[in-house]
């Protein structure tokens, strides 16, 4: 298969791009490191949003691979290296999560013996919730899914020189053992770092509530970049119209999916108006809190709902780019929202500090800096995969 | 054009490849009316036709957010303005609950209309004539030909050219199709009208019979074949099929306690008042003796009748032996009866029968009333001008 069948030439990322990782990256790591030496427990709660950040795009982009291998789709295929180089920062959480766990004091409630003792509701779920049992789930998923990278990109990016078909089958069969382990492992992340934060509170559809965000900020991740890399000649000259249609449908889809999760779980709660339940939502209806929960109503489902609705809206790489950022914006403020008012209540409470913004900025570096080591090392899309071409060839009607 | 009733020219091809290549010259040669009829659908074929996307999208949009707006609207009218009702202490206008509905409504209406657009708009029903329809090459591209159709209204239309056109393209039967004459398949006719009333006939009547008489089942009959009293009715419920039961012996009533000297013609002792002539006391005496005392003895107690002889009049109570009766005697009179006048006891209670005892003897006051009796009244009159 020559690269004139393809389409693609491949050419090296500009070192601007570098830079720039490494600039994000650094202020992060410096401004971040300060932070936790002058306000610690602030800056851990910081710390948190934008590590679930890095942990929903990772996983989510992971799942992205799984979904289109189990699926057989091939619109997708072009895209999937991309997803592989996003989800690349999988492996490295279990280190970035080490500073999270060095202040479980100052996040988790319950990891204190002498308040759970006083306490029959945190006694009664201190089987799970408790410091090492929560360490070992840390270990063990994270591993897992670092595992799971492994093995889908080792086949993935042998095909490239073997062209052998039999690895697509491989990762077939990996992806069918990881869907339902990654339903549970997500579940188990999602209750682990997010909702234990308050730990009297429980809510069934929490895991799915993270799932439907973490895969409309990976697919948006993913968005983006296609289109910034198609537009300047990096990717394949046959990507079509179509391509950029399915990419917006799908964001499109989990658009109202996130809208319809959310509002299942608030209305079930809304309803039955139990003490045990509501007063989760009545924290984010308070003390400033509210207009936070109007803006992520807002951000999150109503604007990129009107704005992706078209068909137009959906094939416009301009309009597509814009929603790009705009997703992965609201995702964040989704995760600072689901945090930071557990640390209002705990008598820390203001809404902004600088640390909000710094940590986020580190992310955004690492994430540059983890894709572009990758996209040095490898071809930008799966040149030996057998279902390439009829995904380059992918027309709608 | 040589032939007015034409309406189009036909061509069948064997393999999609041909077909999209055809589309894509008969498109490029710059006919616009023109429609691909094949027995599955092809990709790429829009794009070969060169069509634009279709409409029906707007009228789903239009549709469905016409039913958000009207469900919320129905809603906040029928659960706030027109019939509030508290349901699970929320507001009357309480946007969560309403959202499901909402939701339900907008995707109800988007698919109905959806579906109406399609065939209203973009199939032209309920026309039910084509005149492709009985064709050979309808019959053909159902099967395992693939048809290109030119239709006369285009405004590049000229028979010679399209067949030599199409003939280049590489089909070997190209037809000209005319259009059928006016009418073919009416709705509205005679014999179409007279079926659907027998259908109709025979559908309700069939109907009928089998719910009614061949498979007639009760839905919920719990309630209705359960043991239970029926006014009027043996009842199967006690031994002696009586539905009513009596009292345990020795149940007395409320109001209702019984009198020791009943059956004394002349009673050696009788019972006092024990009711004070309240306002109250009085109001319910007067009630009391103009319902069961004033048709025999007057409205006020001169024993003018008003059975017109029906029965023989009894004597005034204003009579200075009925003066000198005690209250206990007066109520032994009404419990007893005297005379021809039958016992009233099942009739009034204890405390309607003293009621009534005060009332008389407000009567006979009344009815012998002193010049000093005025003082009382002028006193009252000045307290109440005061």
């Amino acid at each position: 298969m020559s690269n004139n069948e393809t389409g693609y030439i491949r050419k090296e990322l500009p070192g601007s791009v570098v830079k720039l990782g490494i600039v994000l990256f650094s202020i992060g790591l410096i401004l971040g490191i300060i932070g936790f030496l002058i306000e610690p427990v602030r800056a851990s709660f910081s710390y948190l949003v934008a590590f679930m950040f890095l942990l929903s795009i990772g996983i989510g982009s992971l799942f992205l691979i799984a979904l289109e291998y189990i699926t057989g789709a091939e619109w997708s295929t072009p895209f999937r290296r991309l997803s592989e180089f996003l989800a690349s920062s999988v492996p490295w959480l279990i280190i970035f999560a080490i500073p999270l766990i060095l202040s479980m004091h100052s996040l988790f409630h319950w990891s204190h013996t002498e308040v759970v003792n006083e306490d029959a509701v945190l006694k009664g779920k201190s089987p799970y919730l408790n410091t090492s049992f929560f360490i070992i789930r840390v270990i063990v998923i994270f591993g897992i899914w670092s595992l799971f990278y492994y093995f889908f990109t080792k086949n993935s990016l042998k095909q490239d020189t073997t062209r052998d078909q039999k690895l697509t089958k491989k990762n077939i069969v990996l992806s069918g053992i990881f869907i339902p382990v990654f339903a549970i492992t997500i579940t188990m992340a999602a209750v682990d770092w997010l909702m234990s934060l308050e730990p009297h509170w429980f809510s069934t559809i929490f895991g799915v509530y993270f799932f439907s965000g973490s895969v409309w900020a990976s697919l948006a991740a993913l968005t983006l970049i296609v289109i910034l890399l198609n537009e300047r000649g990096y990717l394949s000259s046959r990507l079509n119209k179509d391509h950029y249609y399915s990419l917006g449908t799908l964001l499109f889809a989990f658009t109202c999916f996130w809208g319809y999760i959310a509002f299942s779980q608030y209305m079930l709660i809304w309803y039955a108006n139990l003490p045990e339940e509501n007063f989760w939502f009545l924290n984010r209806w308070t003390g400033g809190w509210e207009y936070f929960s109007i803006l992520l109503i807002l951000m999150h489902f109503i604007i990129p709902f009107g704005a992706l609705l078209s068909y137009p809206a959906k094939t416009n790489p301009k309009r597509l780019k814009f929603m790009s950022v705009w997703i992965l914006l609201s995702h964040y403020l989704d995760l600072y929202w689901l945090v930071m008012p557990n640390l209002s209540i705990s008598g820390h409470g203001y809404l902004f500090s600088w640390l909000d913004f710094v940590f986020p900025i580190g992310i955004v570096g690492l994430l540059i800096l983890v894709f572009n080591i990758k996209a040095k090392k490898y071809n930008l899309i799966p040149v030996g995969d057998p279902k390439l071409q009829r995904g380059l060839d992918f027309t709608l009607h | 054009m040589d032939n007015k009733n034409l309406y189009g020219v036909t061509a069948l091809f064997d393999t999609p490849n041909e077909i999209i290549h055809a589309a894509k010259e008969v498109s490029k040669a710059g006919y616009k009316n023109f429609d691909v009829n094949t027995p599955y659908p092809i990709h790429g074929m829009d794009r070969s036709m060169g069509l634009k996307r279709s409409k029906v999208g707007f009228v789903t949009t239009f549709l469905g957010f016409s039913g958000t707006a009207f469900i919320l609207l129905f809603m906040f009218w029928t659960m706030s303005i027109d019939y509030p009702n508290v349901i699970g202490g929320k507001p009357f206008f309480s946007l969560p609950g309403f959202i499901p509905i909402t939701f339900e409504t907008t995707v109800l209406l988007g698919g109905i209309a959806t579906v109406i657009g399609l065939l209203a708009l973009f199939a032209n029903l309920p026309s039910n004539n084509h005149p492709l329809h009985d064709t050979d090459y309808m019959k053909a591209v159902s099967g395992d030909k693939y048809g290109i159709v030119i239709e006369a209204s285009d405004p590049n239309f000229n028979e010679r050219e399209i067949i030599s056109l199409l003939n280049k393209l590489g089909s070997k039967k190209i037809h000209s199709i005319n259009n059928p004459e006016k009418e073919v398949f009416p709705v509205i006719q005679t014999r179409f009208i007279v079926f659907l009333i027998v259908v109709a006939f025979i559908v309700s009547a069939t109907t009928y019979v089998t719910l009614n008489k061949i498979i007639y089942i009760e839905p919920f009959n719990w309630m209705m074949e359960q043991d239970k009293l029926i006014p009027q009715e043996k009842s199967a419920v006690f031994t002696d099929n009586f539905g009513m039961r009596l009292p345990v012996e020795g149940t007395v009533a409320r109001g209702h306690l019984p009198y020791p000297f009943k059956g004394q013609l002349n009673p050696a002792e009788t019972l006092p008042n024990p009711l004070l002539p309240t306002k109250g006391v009085l109001e319910l005496g007067k009630k009391k003796f103009l319902t069961y005392c004033s048709p025999c003895h007057g409205n006020y107690a001169d024993g003018d009748s008003r059975l017109r002889g029906q029965f023989p009049n009894p004597p005034t109570l204003h009579s200075q032996r009925a003066r000198d009766f005690s209250d206990g005697m007066i109520y032994h009179i009404i419990v007893n009866g005297q005379n021809v006048m039958p016992s009233y006891e099942s009739q009034t209670t204890v405390e309607d029968r003293w009621a009534i005892v005060h009332y008389i003897r407000a009567l006979h006051r009344a009815k012998n009333a002193k010049l000093t009796d005025l003082d009382e009244v002028k006193k009252e009159s000045q307290l109440n001008v005061e």
